[in-house]
């Protein structure tokens, strides 16, 4: 029988392995946007596991919310990439140091 | 509002009315209407003044606030006066000082293209410097105090295409900042354990103030006014130059001469004389802060005098001499002899101002010469100019029935009865200081206006060097009468108001409950004893140690600079390093201007060198700066423009707070 | 469960601009050529029928509606205000420098009207979702604003950078969301702070879930260590943008500490005040330094940024004391509020000066652009030099009465708890402050004593000089008369 805690073990590791993607993640900027894609995803299953031990609803709800403006991000993201890319032809995360000082 | 009120109202803003005038349509008004609006300002503030003054004289007093600013939480910030003796009488030299420094700068700025912008400053200048001494409240005290810095970092960059005068100005400007730091910390505590900001208000909780501890560092308690009065303290020790924060002071010399004798002479400078009197209630309680202002002070006095025996530059060895008479002046806060340090205060003005103007009105004849050393032989040349200095230098050395004598003479007398911590030191430093003014004071009288006349043949070097010959062949001459006019005007109160005023202000109870001394802080009260009068005290003065010394350094300066020079009159026949070669010889040939001439320079040289230039300008301005910008070149360096670098930064704050606080709820 | 018809009165101002943003979207689509001054002239109108409406349509008591979502009462109605007239500054100073840039399409005026539609929604908010909802509306509309200058490469670079550290601090803040979601069964911020005081225990999750959020709020704030996207956005963005980041969102940020942290967590005081110290005094040591070295004024200004608010953390922290609030959390949490507004009084006249001195084909971002304004323009160099002194906390500006304020919370803190940390914190600002004159001071060195290398004269319209000097001499002007409007913040603060 899988217990509260399993699931919020499950969601930490996801949350752990996005973060360390964002910031190890020295090569590729899509899979810098896949990473925040998992961030919200373990967001989402901690939200889930807690509605269900607190057999409210309110959490379910707040995850469509975040499904939704995920995507929303994800297209503004991709578009930013896409103009950085026709700028630079490049989306390597190392080439990103125009600004700095 | 009653007329009286009103009348306070119109001492500082008939002065600002003035600077606002010159300042916005200075260039529509003409150079005439410019000076016309100030000096009329100034006027009108000096009669007002006078008024006030009567008012006072005639046993009133005023304590209020004529608007309020603004509310912090409990806190109210005012605009208001108080006006009693102390402060009538800051008003008068003020208002008389700036109007005299006005009619001066019509003559001394008259080529100068910032000619109403100087009116302005001037102007700007005193309205601050009357909201700093009519102030009720610590608000409008430490605004009218970044005022007048202010005004004062305006000129002393006034020709901003000097880049020594930038320079100073930023040298002044960060000093200050320095002093600044513990004014506002000493306001904050005050505040913070009063809840407010008024002086009548945080005087009457002296009581409970005075068994407050704070604790700085673990669990050392620290009684509360003695951290006050020291972070008070050391705002006055920048605004006032008292060392170490005093480097900025001959830099400031950069600046116009009017300035330099309105500011860094006779008024804002002693802005922190003024403030810690103003608090003598809380300086009172405090010996710790006492003895410390005492030995900063003492200190100052002596060794800022000897830096003046080296200086060639005639504005810079009054400039140090003002640093040491403010040193006199700290002293005597120090043994709780306030009184005499706003009655020195007050002398000090009018005869240092007189000194700093006799120096512009050289420096004008001289065709802006201010090498001391080729100058000479002058008193023939400029009458008016030489009978003022003369008197100035008089004063300054305290000859007995001028009026530098009954204030200076009074400081040394209180500072040997007094008991404090560190007066034995202070005495030693007063005393010698005596002599020390008194050399470097007469030298520069010397060099200037009495022995040969060097200026012809410097005139001819700077036709050689800078190829416009326009002044080469003209000798000096008597400055116009807007020059001398001041200078007359001041020479009469360096005579006489030392006379005058030291029965009331020292000994006549005259300040009232302006100032508070404590019984057995009482310092002065060993003077009054033997005080029978003016007249009695001056003659006494001819017998007293201080005279002897005086005297042993005029004597000494006119046996270096008088009576020498004519001996080695090949070398004399030399320019420029005639003076120099000339010490040299006597640095080597006798013992006795080893130890006085010499020894006295090659001291100041160390001090100046080692201690002002090494220390204090390489270690402290500059390194401060060095130090500030090698961390904004680390803090650029981990901006690596990396996102992951970003990224991983937010994520170590995560971490950070996640274990502080995790761990511990 | 029945369902409650929401009172859509109380949300007036919000749904007012949600629908007009539709309607401008429509009408640029189909008026082709006047698209442009279309659009500019509905923003403005939007925008200022929005202030309007949140002065006059709100009522005096608190009132919630929308199931406990969205909260009405004055601090909001006031913020809001604040946020909307900031936002049409921005778009009138910005106007003439997008033009020269041929990058003021109708989508720029939207994406402003969207990013002051997240702000407002984010300020009422009182529910984990809307502020959510508020929060992202806000920035994903920055996001693609900062990037708008797309054939920039500085410009895109900013936005990328914007928008995945803004997408990390956002997981952040949901995941610490959810903890406190798991910790209390409850989103709405007042039945949250109900459920921590019932339980009486500083849960472990409840700590990890704030310190989560509280990073939300601090990147959203850009405060140290959160703060290292301000320098790079504020320098990448075009400037009309940087305004209008750099201006009313911190606002919004506020708001949204003030309720999460003041209204939602207060039981966790003792935490978060001592998280918020800590932040405080990186941001306003490492803005002071750093700012020293830069040459790139919008740089130097994002530094200054970071420690202005640094600084109104330090109000914001000296609410509390040892857990408790007391007569003197209303005069901290004022004075955090009012630094807040005249930071964004004097951000907006900062910037604005940049964008004067730009002009089609030069960007005037350099401190050396400065030089010899004061032969260029006395005016204008007179009005920099009311913002610098402002920023640099000289008397008698709105800068130094904020920093005033602030300054007596933490003293009166320390007073109230006996510790000598307190006055510590309070003497580093100062002398942080000290520092920080000097390079605010440098502007105006340049300025006044340097020669002007570019003597072209000044382009902008008569509207936007106009309201750049307004804009700064009200800076002087609530200097001169802070009373007023603190007393605006404490009053809204109570009620």
């Amino acid at each position: 029988m899988l217990s509260l805690s399993h699931v919020l073990t499950l969601s930490s590791l996801l949350f752990a392995i996005s973060v360390v993607g964002i910031f190890l993640n020295r090569k590729n900027l899509i899979i810098l946007l896949m990473s925040i894609e998992l961030m919200l995803l373990a967001v989402n299953m901690n939200f889930i596991a807690y509605s269900t031990f607190h057999a409210d609803r309110a959490g379910q709800l707040f995850v469509f919310f975040i499904l939704t403006v995920a995507a929303a991000e994800a297209a503004i993201g991709l578009a930013i990439l896409v103009a950085m890319f026709r700028n630079t032809r490049t989306i390597h995360v190392d080439d990103l140091d125009g600004l700095k000082g | 509002m009653s007329e009286m009120e009103k009348l306070y109202l119109i001492v500082p803003l008939a002065p600002l009315v003035g600077a606002i005038f010159a300042g916005l349509f200075g260039k529509l008004i003409g150079r005439t209407a410019s000076h016309v609006v100030t000096i009329l300002g100034v006027a009108v503030a000096f009669v007002a003044s006078v008024v006030v003054f009567q008012d006072v004289q005639a046993g009133n007093s005023y304590n209020g606030s004529i608007y309020t600013w603004a509310t912090a939480g409990d806190l109210r910030l005012e605009l208001g006066f108080l006006i009693d003796k102390l402060t009538v009488m800051m008003m008068l030299v003020v208002t008389f000082v700036s109007l005299m420094v006005h009619i001066y700068t019509i003559g001394y700025m008259h080529a100068d293209p910032g000619y109403q912008r100087f009116f302005s400053y001037i102007s700007l200048f005193t309205f601050s410097m009357l909201m700093l001494v009519m102030s009720n409240n610590f608000v409008q005290l430490f605004f009218g105090w970044e005022a007048v810095g202010l005004v004062s970092y305006l000129l002393i960059g006034f020709w901003y295409t000097k880049s020594t005068a930038i320079y100073a100005n930023l040298k002044a400007f960060l000093v200050n900042r320095v002093g600044d730091f513990g004014f506002l910390l000493g306001i904050g505590l005050i505040a913070a354990h009063t809840g407010s900001l008024d002086y009548a208000t945080v005087f009457s909780k002296l009581p409970e103030l005075s068994v407050k501890t704070i604790s700085l560092f673990g669990d050392s308690a620290w009684p509360l006014l003695t951290v006050v009065c020291i972070c008070l303290f050391v705002g006055a020790m920048g605004k006032s130059a008292q060392v170490p924060l005093h480097v900025w002071l001959p830099d400031s010399m950069e600046g116009p001469t009017p300035i330099s004798a309105l500011i860094h002479a006779a008024t804002m400078v002693t802005a922190g004389i003024f403030m810690v009197t103003r608090m003598s209630p809380l300086f009172e309680v405090s010996e710790t802060a006492r003895a410390f202002v005492l030995v900063i002070g003492a200190t100052t006095a002596l060794f800022m005098g000897f830096l003046g025996i080296i200086q060639n530059d005639i504005k810079r060895v009054v400039a140090y001499s003002t640093l040491s008479q403010l040193g006199y002046m700290t002293v005597a806060l120090g043994v709780s002899a306030y009184s005499a340090a706003v009655f020195h205060l007050m002398t000090h003005a009018f005869f240092k101002a007189l000194l700093f103007l006799a120096a512009g009105s050289v420096i004008i004849g001289m065709h802006h010469e201010q090498d001391i050393r080729r100058m000479g032989g002058l008193w023939k040349r400029m009458p008016i100019t030489w009978i003022t200095s003369l008197i100035g230098s008089l004063a300054l050395i305290g000859f007995p029935f001028m009026a530098g004598f009954f204030s200076k003479d009074s400081i040394i007398e209180a500072v040997a009865a007094s008991h404090t911590l560190g007066a034995k030191y202070a005495y030693a430093c007063v005393l010698i200081g005596v002599f020390v003014t008194a050399f470097y004071s007469f030298r520069m009288y010397f060099l200037v206006f009495h022995g040969r006349e060097r200026f012809h043949a410097a005139h001819a070097e700077a036709h050689d060097d800078h190829g416009h010959g326009a002044h080469g062949g003209e000798v000096p001459h008597e400055s116009p009468w807007v020059v001398w006019l001041p200078l007359v005007l001041l020479a009469v109160p360096s005579v006489v108001i030392g006379y005058l005023a030291i029965g009331p202000m020292l000994f006549g109870d005259w300040f009232g409950a302006s100032i508070v001394v404590h019984e057995g802080n009482n310092a002065l009260a060993h003077l009054e004893a033997h005080f029978t009068s003016a007249f009695g005290m001056a003659i006494h003065g001819f017998m007293t140690l201080p005279f002897a010394l005086a005297m042993a350094g005029v004597a000494t300066a006119a046996y270096f600079y008088l009576v020498k020079p004519e001996i080695p009159a090949r070398i004399a026949t030399a320019f420029g390093p005639v003076y120099r070669l000339l010490e040299n010889k006597y640095y080597f040939d006798r013992f006795n201007e080893i130890v006085f001439a010499a020894g006295s320079r090659a001291l100041g040289k160390v001090f100046w060198k080692a201690g002002d230039q090494a220390v204090i300008d390489g270690l402290l301005v500059n390194g401060t700066a060095k130090i500030i910008g090698g961390f904004a070149q680390i803090i650029r360096y981990f901006q690596t423009g990396h996102l992951y670098q970003y990224a991983f930064t937010i994520i170590i704050g995560v971490v950070v707070l996640l274990a502080f606080w995790g761990s511990r709820g | 469960m029945d369902f409650v018809m929401p009172d859509f009165r109380l949300a007036a101002p919000e749904l007012f601009v949600a629908a007009m943003s539709l309607v401008i979207l429509m009408v640029t689509s189909f008026a082709k050529s006047r698209a442009r001054s279309a659009a500019f002239w509905l923003c403005e109108f939007t925008l200022l029928a929005a202030v309007f409406l949140t002065l006059f349509s709100g009522t005096v008591d608190r009132a919630q509606t929308f199931s406990g979502m969205y909260i009405s009462d004055l601090l909001g109605g006031f913020l809001k205000a604040v946020v909307c007239l900031s936002v049409a500054v921005v778009l009138q100073y910005g106007r003439a420098y997008m033009a020269d840039r041929k990058i003021d399409s109708p989508e720029y005026y939207i994406l402003v009207l969207f990013a002051a539609l997240g702000m407002m929604v984010l300020i009422s908010a009182s529910h984990f979702v809307s502020i959510y909802l508020g929060l992202e509306l806000m920035s994903l509309a920055l996001y693609a604003l900062v990037a708008i200058d797309r054939d920039n490469p500085r410009s895109t670079e900013a936005g990328m950078k914007y928008f995945v550290l803004g997408a990390l601090a956002s997981g952040l803040l949901l995941y610490g969301m959810s903890m406190l979601y798991g910790a209390t069964g409850s989103l709405q911020i007042h039945e949250i702070s109900q459920r921590i005081y019932e339980r009486s225990a500083n849960d472990m999750v409840v700590v990890f879930g704030l310190v989560f959020v509280l990073v939300g709020i601090a990147f959203k704030l850009g405060v140290v260590p959160f703060h290292m996207w301000v320098p790079d956005v504020y320098h990448g963005a075009p400037t009309a943008v940087t305004l209008l980041v750099s201006s009313a969102p911190k606002i919004a940020a506020f708001a949204m500490a003030f309720r999460i942290l003041v209204l939602g967590l207060f039981d966790l005081a003792e935490q978060w005040q001592m998280m918020l110290m800590l932040l405080a005094v990186g941001s306003i040591v490492l803005g002071n330094l750093a700012a020293v070295a830069q040459t790139n004024i919008k740089r130097m200004l994002a530094y200054s940024g970071i420690s202005h608010m640094g600084f109104m953390l330090l109000g914001l922290m000296s609410g509390v004391v040892k857990g408790e609030g007391g007569t003197y959390a209303v005069n901290a949490y004022s004075s955090a509020m009012f630094y807040a507004v005249a930071y964004v009084m004097m951000t907006l006249a900062a910037f604005g000066m940049v964008i004067l001195l730009s002009r089609a084909g030069f960007e005037a971002e350099n401190v050396d652009d400065f030089k010899g304004l004061n032969q260029r323009s006395p005016w204008f160099a007179g009005m920099m030099l009311i913002v610098m002194f402002s920023m640099a906390g000289i008397p008698f500006f709105v800068g130094f009465f904020a920093k005033l304020s602030v300054l007596q919370a933490v003293v009166a803190a320390g007073n109230v708890s006996g510790q000598a940390l307190y006055y510590w914190l309070a003497g580093l600002a100062v002398l942080m402050s000290a520092v920080g004159a000097y390079y605010y001071l440098r502007v105006v060195k340049v300025m006044y004593f340097d020669d002007a290398v570019d003597t072209s004269p000044l382009t902008a319209t008569l509207g936007t000089r106009t309201l750049l000097s307004a804009n700064a001499l009200s800076i002087a002007a609530v200097g001169l008369l802070p009373n007023w409007l603190m007393q605006i913040c404490a009053f809204t603060l109570l009620h």
